[in-house]
This record gives structure tokens, sequence and C-alpha cells, in this order.
């Protein structure tokens, strides 16, 4: 029940609770040992009377002179708290009384056994008259405790008000003193607090003595400069790092800046004089001779090609991400007519309705081209070829897949596949660099998506690529 | 007096400029170029200076500059043409293997009118080099101060 408040109270609470519960029973205690000793006292007392009083009866008893056993306990008087008395005879018939007048029912009919006992605030009892041994009779005596326990009362009146005063104290006491307990605590909880929430490593707990919350507050700052320094380093080394990586992206870039310009420069030539050297010695060279032109010119060619697509992956690849909501939907029709072109009419179809994605058009288009691109070409021997196009939604991402009836591969090299330069076909059977793939899954992860394929040999392949719902902090 | 040559091609390689002079030639467009071998070259064509001082008046209706070149390369030329008030107008078209986007930026950037890049099939870059020669050397009506078509 204490769990949930604060440690302030919490500390005051107990500290209150344990002194008031001690107060309590030892006021208890000595109050009940009070009424206790009282009583006895009282019964003692009375019966010390009693027996004064019997012993000066005795004669009066003897001689059966009522009047004297009467003054006898007229001086009981001297003790207001004695309400009634009365003397007994042998035969049990009540012989003097006091006081003389009251009324006969006030007493016992009959003595009853020895002794006293508490009843509704009196005290009351009979006790014998001896003389050498012989009973002569029986006097009863009614005392009134009510005085005495208006005292008792005034007594515990007294004990609660000190009580009052202690707990007050206690609570005076405990709230200067708790601080001793509490201060260091929420010193350390307010730190805690403020380094969680501002993620400010540098703010430490004040110390506030050499106990085991000073040992605390020490193991805590100390914790907190470790992270400091952690973070201080991981900071460096991340600056670091990205320096590094700056420097070899540069690199990069003049690298491909160079083999963009002066790589292709050569092959220009190549082609440029084959074809020149064609226009003017044709004639004088036989058939073998104008193959190898031709070979040489369609080598040249496709080395182009090559680096052409190199280019555009290692563009793929540095170029920032320029994010935009892109309707897949059109986007698919689109980049399916323009590859069209004389497969019009020859590949069937179906492409369901796919999601508007948070991502970079252009490189979009370039996956979507490649995808397409490879559905067509690898289906190019069936007739009708099928290409089918949709999208999951798998827990947060969109799952697009690509899927035709084509030759297929074989399921073994599925690692190879997005490889750059990598090909599962020679390229007398289906054409191309074998950097479409790797593109389409350089492009893909840097969405922050997986690219995936299924396929059996002559059994159509399935190609899919997921893109996050909710696009990640652009990597770059 | 030396016959007019309205069109400046700055090309530093010779190769390329043997290849490109056989693609304007099949366009019959070959009589009508003045090669300079780097960017300084063309802009002392240009200015009437160094090896071409006192050569010709009057601007050539369009100027074919490969992007990398020695000296002066050339954005550089683009950028001195398009700073000085004489030759700003002058249409340039850059030749050159680059499809680099920052290349293409650049130049756009400081004015220049077209891009083309060459491309390492031989007939596509004489048919490039063909639409390039007949549109700013024909169908192009260059800026005033040019100098006229020849015969």
């Amino acid at each position: 029940m204490l769990q949930n408040i604060p440690i302030q109270r919490k500390l005051m609470t107990v500290n209150l609770l344990t002194s008031g519960a001690v107060l309590l029973l030892t006021c208890l205690a000595f109050f009940g040992y009070e009424v206790l000793t009282f009583r006895q006292a009282t019964v003692q007392r009375l019966s010390t009377l009693g027996k004064i009083i019997s012993a000066n009866s005795t004669a009066a008893l003897a001689f059966d002179d009522s009047d004297v056993a009467n003054e006898i306990l007229a001086a009981l008087k001297a003790e207001p708290r004695i309400v009634a008395a009365g003397l007994y005879g042998t035969t049990g018939k009540l012989f003097a009384q006091y006081p003389v007048n009251s009324p006969a029912s006030t007493f016992p009919s009959a003595p009853e056994q020895d002794g006293y006992h508490f009843e509704r605030g009196h005290l009351a009892g009979f006790q014998p008259v001896m003389q050498s041994g012989r009973r002569l009779g029986t006097l009863y005596m009614e005392y009134d405790m009510g005085a005495m326990y208006e005292q008792l009362w005034r007594r515990g009146e007294i004990a609660a008000l000190v009580m009052g005063v202690s707990l007050l104290t206690a609570y005076l006491l405990s709230r200067t003193l708790q601080k001793q307990i509490s201060m260091p605590i929420l010193a350390l909880a307010e730190t805690a607090h403020a380094v969680s929430k501002q993620r400010d490593f540098s703010v430490r707990a004040v110390k506030f003595g050499e106990d085991e919350l000073g040992l605390l507050t020490d193991a805590f700052n100390q914790m907190l400069a470790e992270i400091q320094k952690l973070n201080a380093t991981l900071e460096e080394r991340v600056r670091e790092r990205t320096g590094q990586l700056e420097i070899a992206n540069k690199e990069l870039e003049a690298f491909s800046y160079s083999v963009s310009h002066d790589l292709r420069a050569p092959l220009r030539h190549v082609d440029g004089f084959v074809d020149l050297l064609r226009k003017q010695s044709a004639e004088k060279l036989d058939d073998r001779g104008r193959r190898y032109l031709d070979i040489i010119a369609a080598s040249a060619r496709q080395m182009g090609t090559l680096i052409d697509d190199l280019l555009v992956f290692s563009r793929m690849s540095r170029g920032d991400l320029r994010r935009s909501k892109v309707a897949s939907e059109s986007l698919v029709h689109e980049v399916r007519d323009a590859l069209q072109g004389e497969a019009r009419g020859r590949v069937v179809w179906k492409i369901d309705s796919l999601p508007q994605v948070e991502a970079d058009a252009a490189m979009l288009r370039q996956v979507w081209a490649n995808l397409i691109g490879n559905a067509m070409k690898y289906s190019r021997t069936r007739d009708p070829a099928k290409i089918e196009i949709g999208c999951d939604t798998v827990n947060d991402e969109f799952v697009f897949f690509v899927r035709d009836n084509g030759v297929g591969f074989d399921m073994q090299y599925v690692d190879k596949l997005f490889g750059v330069f990598q090909r599962l076909h020679r390229a007398d059977e289906f054409e191309g660099t074998g950097i479409g793939l790797a593109n389409v899954r350089r492009i893909v992860s840097r969405h922050g998506g997986r690219t995936w394929a299924e396929s059996k040999v002559d059994g159509g392949a399935t190609f899919f690529f997921s893109l996050p719902k909710t696009p990640a902090e652009t990597k770059g | 007096m030396a016959p007019l040559k309205r069109i400046l091609l700055a090309e530093d390689n010779e190769r390329d400029l043997e290849l490109t002079m056989a693609a304007l030639e099949e366009n019959n467009l070959a009589n009508e170029v003045v090669v300079a071998r780097d960017g300084a070259e063309a802009l002392d064509y240009l200015y009437n200076r160094g090896k071409f001082a006192g050569h010709a008046n009057g601007f050539p209706v369009v100027v074919l500059l490969d992007l990398k070149m020695p000296k002066i390369d050339g954005l550089e030329v683009l950028k001195t043409m398009r700073s000085d008030s004489y030759l700003r107008h002058i249409p340039v078209v850059m030749i050159t293997s680059s499809r680099e986007e920052q290349d293409l930026i650049r130049s756009y950037e400081l004015g220049v009118n077209a891009y083309v890049v060459k491309p390492v099939d031989f007939q596509k870059f004489v048919e490039s080099v063909k639409q390039v020669g007949f549109f700013w050397a024909i169908v192009n009506e260059p800026p005033p101060g040019t100098m006229k078509r020849s015969g």
C-alpha cells in the first residue's frame, strides 16, 4: 500500500506508524497495570478497614448490642467512598447498618460467601467477624469506585495528551531527519530523470555523505562518466568512419567519372575506325576479314554497354534517394508499355492493383524496368507468355512480385542471381550484361527492402522485392 | 583571305578529332570547321589572338566543345564565353563522353545550348554530328554579328 507514494512520505509514514504503535502499546500496558494495582490496593484497604471494624464490633455482637454496633459502623463516615456497611449475626440477620437510616433493601438479605468482588462500579463483599477462633457474625461493606475511576480516567487523558505531544515531536523530528535519507535518493532520481529525458550524460548527482547512499551516488556518477566517455569515443569513431567513407565515396566517384569518360574513348575509336576501315577497304577484304571487322565492332559496342550498365549501377549506389509518393500501379503500366514494343500481343498480362509507396521514383522505375524486362526476355520462347504482377502486404512491408512462365532457373544458383555481372544464361541464349538484378537489389536495399526469387528450370520464375510501408530514415 | 570557318571544334584527342572530322565530312560540313586542340586555343580563336591573330572576323555559328581538355577544359571555355559580353550569345554545344549528372548540371548552369553524349557506336555518332551540324549551321538563325554563310 506504500509502494506508490513518494519516498519522503513513505519514510514519515513508517516513522510515525512505528513510534505511534510503540507509544500506544506502552500507554496501554502502563494503564492496564495501574488499573490492576489500583483495584488490588482498594481491596486490600477495604479488607483492612473491615478487620478493624470487625475487631471493634466483636463485643457489640457478643452482647447483642445493636446500638453500639451502629455507632461503630458510623465511624466509617471518615471514608466517604464507603456507601454502605452492615453487620450480620450468626443467624444471618442484619444486626447493624451504616448509614443507619438507609432502607433495608440496600443490603443483601443474608450474608453470602466471604470475599470481595467488583460489580457496576462498586466493590462489595463480606468478611467474617471472629473472636478467638469463633465466628460471631459477618461484616458487609460496599465501596464506590466511581471517584477512583474518575481519577484513572484523568490519568488516561494525561497519557493521551503525552502521546499526542510525543507523536507531534516524532512527526517534526522525522520530517527533519528523513531528509538525510530522502534528499540523496531524490537527487539521484532527479539526475537519472534528467539523463534519460535529455540524453545529457554530462550531469552528475550531488553527493550528501559517505554512507551507502553516498556510495550509490558515486557508482551512479561513475557510470555516467563511463557512458559519456563511450559516447564521445563512439561519436568520434563515427565521425572518423564517416570521413573515411566520404573519402572512399569521392574516390569512387572520381573512378566512375574516369570510367565514364576515359574508358569509353578507346572503344569509340575502335568502333569508329572499324567503320572507316570498312568503308574504305571493304572490297579489299574477303568475307572472313569482314566478319572479323563485325566482331571487333560488336565487341567494342558490348564493352560500351557493359560500361554504361556499370555506371548506372554505381549511380544507383551513390546518388541521394529522392523520396516521393509513387503510384506503383501507373508506374508499372508505364514501364510495361515502354518495354512492350515488338512484344505487343505476345504476352498475356495480369497486373493486380498496386499500392502507393514512398520511394525514389527514378530508381523504382529502374527496378520495375529490370524485373519486367527480365520476365519478358525469359518468357519470349513461350506462347502465350504469361506475366503476372502483384503485391501482398506482409506485416509492415509491401511485397511486390513479378511472375513469368518463362525458362526459369535452377534454384541451386539463386545466390548468384543478384550479383554484379552474374549470369545464369549464355549470351547467345539470352542477351544481357548481368547487372540488372544487381541494380534491383541495390536499389531495393537502399529503400530498406529485400529481394529474392523462386523458380524451377522450365517452370517460370517469380521475383519478389519488399518495401517498408513507412520508410525508415534515409540511409544516404 | 582564308575561307570562312563557321564551326569551331575544340577537341584534344587526335583519334576523336579524326572520327569527328570523318563524321562531319560525311555530312559535308568539314570545310566549315576550324579546329582548336584545347580550350586555350579555342579562346585564342574567339579572341583573334595567339596563332589565330588577325585570322578572321565574325563569330562562328556554333562552338563544339569537348568537356575534358588539357590546359583549359570545356566548362572553363564555356564559362569565359558566357561572362564575355561579345561572346555570350554564341551557341555552344558540348560533345563529350560523359553523361555524368554533375557535368550535365554544370554545363546547363553555365548556359550550354546543347549537350551531346558521344556514343560508342560510330554510326550513331555520325548521325548525332549530322543532326547537330544541320541544326546549328543551317536551321538555326545565329545571333547578329555572326559570319554569314560562304557561297
